[in-house]
């Protein structure tokens, strides 16, 4: 049907547009609704943040279709680069301006990412976050803002830690 | 006065390339400091300078900013080349982030073995030809202007000639069978900025070669192998 683009999905269709490309769907939304900053700096803030936390949850997204003998290295880099490289960066971030949000003192993009990322760690890592007082505090505060909360209830659109029947289905449509 | 932004990455084109290729595209001047030694490198990580001791770094406007997509966007935004309002820069985004994809093929062909180059450069211009030329052919035949988007030139005109010119690097016919994308690269070639960045002398990076790849291992110590697709 010519639907998507580049032959992949993730495809949205908003406001009239088949969108594709997960980062350009994400820009839109933040943008749309008002999750993207006051202004250009703050914007380059948040993507920063938001390409950081990709790039770990990148790793996250991969280790599911990994082979078995790979998965328990791929497990410690995760828990490495969680521990050494990303999470130490918003710990920081947090306890310099002590404010609750990590970009100009308001609910983000950068805020949503943050807490699915720390969330999808903890899965595989439930000690992650020992070490890390002021993303505990996030975390909760995050999954007490009564959007995210409604999320994180059972009964939403939020999925579930993938499973063999969904890497099954992945690489029988791909064709992988 | 600020002053102008300075880039920190290896001298060669790697990640960093596009943001080169779209400061020149604005017009703009900036410096490059080119990393060489583990020492250099280690001195940036102790400076706290990588906010996720990660190149590329450039140093603009008061900011130390990483990550090449955020860099990229800012840049876009501040000068101008980012569309007029939220849908074209969806479209903006979109485009940007095919030829992303297919320059993110290219970008670990100087790390692979002499076996794995053949059929990587095999996989490259099969992509190219299948699977992200067809889309802007179409788009530029569709709407018949001289842009990709809002009949105004975007980052996602010089990221398009950016990687038009990389595949034909590894394909030097690539694109025959698309006489828009033709008439695309000889017209935004012909555009000052660019024409002036694609004059010898300017700051862009030639084909990376093996001192360069050598360079980036020493200096990440990166000394695993890399896979072709």
């Amino acid at each position: 049907d010519g639907v998507l683009m580049f032959q992949q999905v993730p495809l949205v269709e908003i406001d009239g547009m088949k969108m594709v490309q997960t980062r350009a769907i994400l820009s839109y939304i933040a943008g749309k609704y008002n999750l993207y900053g006051n202004d250009l700096k703050e914007r380059a803030l948040i993507d920063m943040y938001v390409e950081g936390i990709t790039d770990l949850m990148q790793m996250i997204l991969v280790f599911p279709f990994s082979p078995p003998e790979a998965k328990e290295k791929n497990l410690d880099s995760i828990k490495e680069r969680a521990a050494n490289r990303y999470f130490p960066v918003f710990e920081k971030v947090l306890k310099e301006h002590d404010r609750d949000f990590l970009v100009g003192n308001k609910f983000s993009w950068a805020d949503v990412q943050l807490i699915e990322a720390i969330l999808a760690v903890e899965e595989k890592i439930p000690t992650v976050l020992s070490g890390f007082p002021q993303l505990q505090a996030f975390k909760i505060r995050m999954s007490n803002m009564p959007t995210i909360k409604k999320f994180l209830q059972p009964g939403s659109p939020r999925k579930p830690p993938p499973d063999e029947c969904y890497i099954e289905t992945v690489l029988k449509i791909l064709k992988i | 006065m600020p002053g102008k932004p300075k880039l920190y990455y290896f001298n060669g084109r790697g990640k960093m390339e596009s943001v080169r290729w779209l400061l020149a595209a604005a017009g703009v001047e900036f410096e490059e400091e080119f990393l060489e030694t583990r020492e250099q490198y280690e001195k940036l990580l102790q400076d706290g300078s990588l906010l996720f001791q990660q190149v590329p770094m450039v140093e603009i406007d008061g900011m130390k900013m990483v990550q090449t997509r955020a860099i990229l966007s800012y840049i876009a935004a501040k000068y101008n080349l980012y569309g007029k309002d939220l849908k074209e820069r969806a479209l903006i985004d979109m485009y940007v982030g095919g030829t992303d994809d297919l320059m993110g093929f290219i970008l670990m062909f100087p790390f692979l073995s002499a076996e794995d180059k053949e059929k990587q450069r095999a996989f490259i211009v099969q992509k190219a030809t299948s699977r992200y030329f067809p889309v802007y052919e179409k788009v530029l035949k569709d709407h018949g202007h001289n842009f990709l988007v809002g009949n105004n030139f975007s980052w996602a005109d010089v990221h398009l000639l950016e990687a038009i010119l990389m595949v034909e690097e590894k394909k030097s016919d690539v694109l025959s069978g698309f006489p828009q994308l033709q008439a695309f690269k000889a017209r935004i070639s012909s555009i000052p900025t660019i024409k002036k960045f694609l004059e010898p002398g300017s700051q862009r990076k030639p084909v990376p070669d093996d001192k360069y790849v050598e360079t980036v291992r020493r200096v990440l110590r990166m000394y695993y192998d890399v896979k072709a697709n």
